[in-house]
């Protein structure tokens, strides 16, 4: 006879084929509930399904909406699998995008008046410098007074928002704008080339692929990617082989700082054109979800990047179509979470039943 | 300066702390424990949409009060499945409860939005949070309950080989947490604002968790803190209506800067972070076979 209930036994190995699963099992386990709420909620949950994840994306303007969000959300969460890859828990993405969009942002209101071949590219770079740099403080005061990078990096996205916030409200604030919180928009070749005509997708997309493929390289093919993951799995042997741990923290640190920062820069520079107060919806919480989900590969980062994205669009669509407030959006973002995070124990344990007699 | 405005600025500060203080000494007990719950504004807004929407139906202050910690309850427990069940990571789980909450809190919320209620005078709570602390503070250092539920938090193996059950203890903590994270949201719903606004918590449960390292893990300390920050903010907003010119936001972000600093003076040195922050903070406990 068997015990009703498995008990949970930890596998030697972690299972690959459950590492490919538990996303799509998440997945579909989200749309089980989400139904479940639409149901409750009154809805028929068919065209309530369709509302939110197949009407968002049947027009050419959708397909381009769904890579405009899911441009920031992928660049972020890639610069993010640097540090998770090491167990570190960089959790202040948002505010490395919000520094990169200060920093990046910044050099855009300085040259307002000025066309020039060179100017996008600086504001890229001063954006790459400003995430860089915020993201450099937790690594600094982790390696320097180890302190837990978790919560001063949460806590650095709330500075980070208020001296955004101090800035478009005070010094940079448009002096043409009638006193909106808001910067003077950026002269036309600070902005991000569109890709196509008449469609929102932007050159951000162009960058966040080719850093993705940088990042593919750098994990497989390299060495500084080999120690990133072995200090990951086992601190231990990472030291015993010789890896200086404090190096991969700075380096982890600042790439995913800078990621976020291009991300945050290309917000500002692509589909908003100036700074103002909110910048960013969640982009750099969100990510986190894309890069778990995404299981920290960089193509699974791509198609991760593309679900979550379907539900920005879908909650917009939902709030025109259902009258339902778009934050419902954070509903499905937190249970696909959930479900990830409750069915990774498949990956790492698994579930047996003990013979009672 | 007037007798008079000095006890309206304290009675102000008063009211605005308060749910700092809940939240602040909920989540301090989960993360004595050794679990650290990042769902502390989702749950509060959960807490405070629900206690709203039962009272314009029930009309119930007692019933609003009791359902919305009883939803805090239910938020926390759904947390606590996952990490101490599943041994899911601690802060993406956290993240997602935050993410999820202020969905939910804006989808249940919607048809109430400026809907009027009679607000409840805050003085009761008030005055209980300030029991609560020294509650807690109490069950901490001189009850043995609260010496296992510290013994937990530092190292849950040894707690685990003398017998105590770590999972008990930690799910009752995080329950707890839960509960007083609700409990401050609808003090806000109810007796602060009294109304119901998406997102209305406005950050609070951000500041409640910076808290919780500023006290450097001890319950007094939650209410000093909690007082500072709440004092900070309530001294921006009277300089800006006196007409200063000075940019609130350096205010507004105080209370983190200065949590980033403490962090870094209790860090630096081994043993003062081995006497403040609980050991096990964040790692899962799993009890092999």
């Amino acid at each position: 006879m068997n015990s009703l209930f498995p008990s949970i036994v930890s596998r030697s190995q972690s299972s690959g084929l459950m590492n490919f699963f538990v996303p799509i099992i998440s997945i579909v386990l989200t749309l089980i509930t989400g139904s479940i709420i639409f149901i409750l909620l009154g809805f028929d949950p068919v065209y309530a399904l369709y509302t939110f994840f197949i009407s968002p994306i049947s027009s050419t303007y959708g397909i381009s909406e769904l890579f405009v969000k899911a441009t920031p959300l992928a660049l972020i969460a890639i610069g993010l699998s640097y540090c998770f890859k090491n167990n570190i828990y960089n959790i202040g993405a948002e505010g490395q995008l919000t520094m990169g969009a200060i920093f990046g942002g910044g050099i855009g209101i300085l040259f307002h008046d000025t066309n020039a071949f060179w100017l996008l590219p600086l504001m890229i770079f001063a954006g790459a410098i400003g995430g860089a740099l915020w993201g450099l403080i937790p690594a600094i005061l982790k390696t320097k007074f180890n302190t837990n990078e978790i919560l001063t990096s949460l806590m650095l996205v709330y500075v980070a928002l208020f001296i955004l916030d101090y800035l478009v409200v005070g010094p940079w604030k448009d002096p043409f704008g009638y006193s909106f919180p808001k910067s003077r928009p950026f002269s036309e070749s600070g902005r991000m080339p569109l890709l196509f005509d008449g469609l929102r997708v932007h050159f951000g997309l162009i960058i966040t692929l080719f850093l993705i493929f940088v990042s593919w390289f750098i994990f497989s093919k390299t060495i500084f990617g080999f120690q990133l993951k072995v200090s990951g799995y086992s601190p231990k042997a990472a030291r015993y082989a010789g890896f200086n741990q404090t190096t991969l923290v700075f380096f982890a640190f600042a790439i995913c700082g800078a990621f976020a920062g291009i991300a945050g820069l290309a917000e500002v520079s692509g589909p908003i054109g100036l700074l103002y107060r909110d910048i960013s919806p969640n982009y750099g919480f969100t990510a986190i979800i894309v890069a778990f989900l995404g299981r920290l590969h960089p193509i699974g980062i791509i198609f991760a990047s593309l679900v979550i994205a379907l539900t920005y669009l879908g909650a917009e669509d939902a709030q025109l179509f259902l009258q339902i407030p778009s934050a419902v959006g954070f509903i499905f973002q937190g249970l696909v979470l959930f479900y990830l995070l409750g069915a990774e124990l498949l990956i790492n344990y698994k579930l047996t039943y003990k013979k009672l007699l | 300066m007037n007798l008079d405005l000095i006890l309206g600025i304290l009675q102000i500060v008063l009211i605005a702390t308060t749910p700092l203080v809940f939240a602040g000494i909920g989540e301090l007990v989960t993360e004595k424990s050794g679990v650290l719950n990042l769902g502390v504004e989702g749950m509060m807004l959960v807490g405070a949409v629900s206690a709203f929407i039962i009272l314009v139906i029930t009309g119930s202050y007692f019933l609003a009060f009791f359902v919305s910690i009883l939803s805090g309850i239910i938020m926390s427990g759904l947390f606590a499945f996952l990490v101490l069940f599943l041994m899911s990571n601690q802060i993406a789980t956290g993240l997602a409860l935050t993410i999820f909450g202020i969905g939910l809190s804006s989808m249940l919320g919607k048809q109430y939005i400026g809907t009027p209620i009679d607000g409840l005078s805050p003085w009761f709570f008030v005055i209980f949070s300030f029991l609560i602390v020294f509650l807690v503070s109490y069950f901490f250092y001189k009850t043995k309950a609260g010496l296992i539920l510290r013994a937990v938090g530092e190292s849950h193996n040894s707690a685990h080989a003398l017998g105590y059950s770590v999972i008990k203890i930690r799910f009752l903590s995080i329950l707890f947490g839960g509960s007083m994270c609700a409990l401050a949201g609808s003090y806000i719903s109810i007796c602060y604002a009294p109304m119901w606004q998406e997102g209305m918590t406005a950050g609070r449960g951000w500041i409640a968790l910076a808290l919780v390292v500023f006290a450097t893990w001890k319950p007094e300390r939650v209410l000093i803190g909690a007082y500072i920050f709440g004092g900070v903010t309530i001294l921006q907003m009277n300089l800006q209506a006196l007409g200063l010119r000075f940019p609130g936001q350096f205010f507004s972000m105080a209370p983190y800067v200065a949590t980033i600093i403490v962090l870094v003076l209790i860090s630096s040195n081994k043993l003062r972070i081995k006497l403040s922050a609980p050991a096990s903070l964040t790692i899962p406990f799993y009890k092999g076979r």
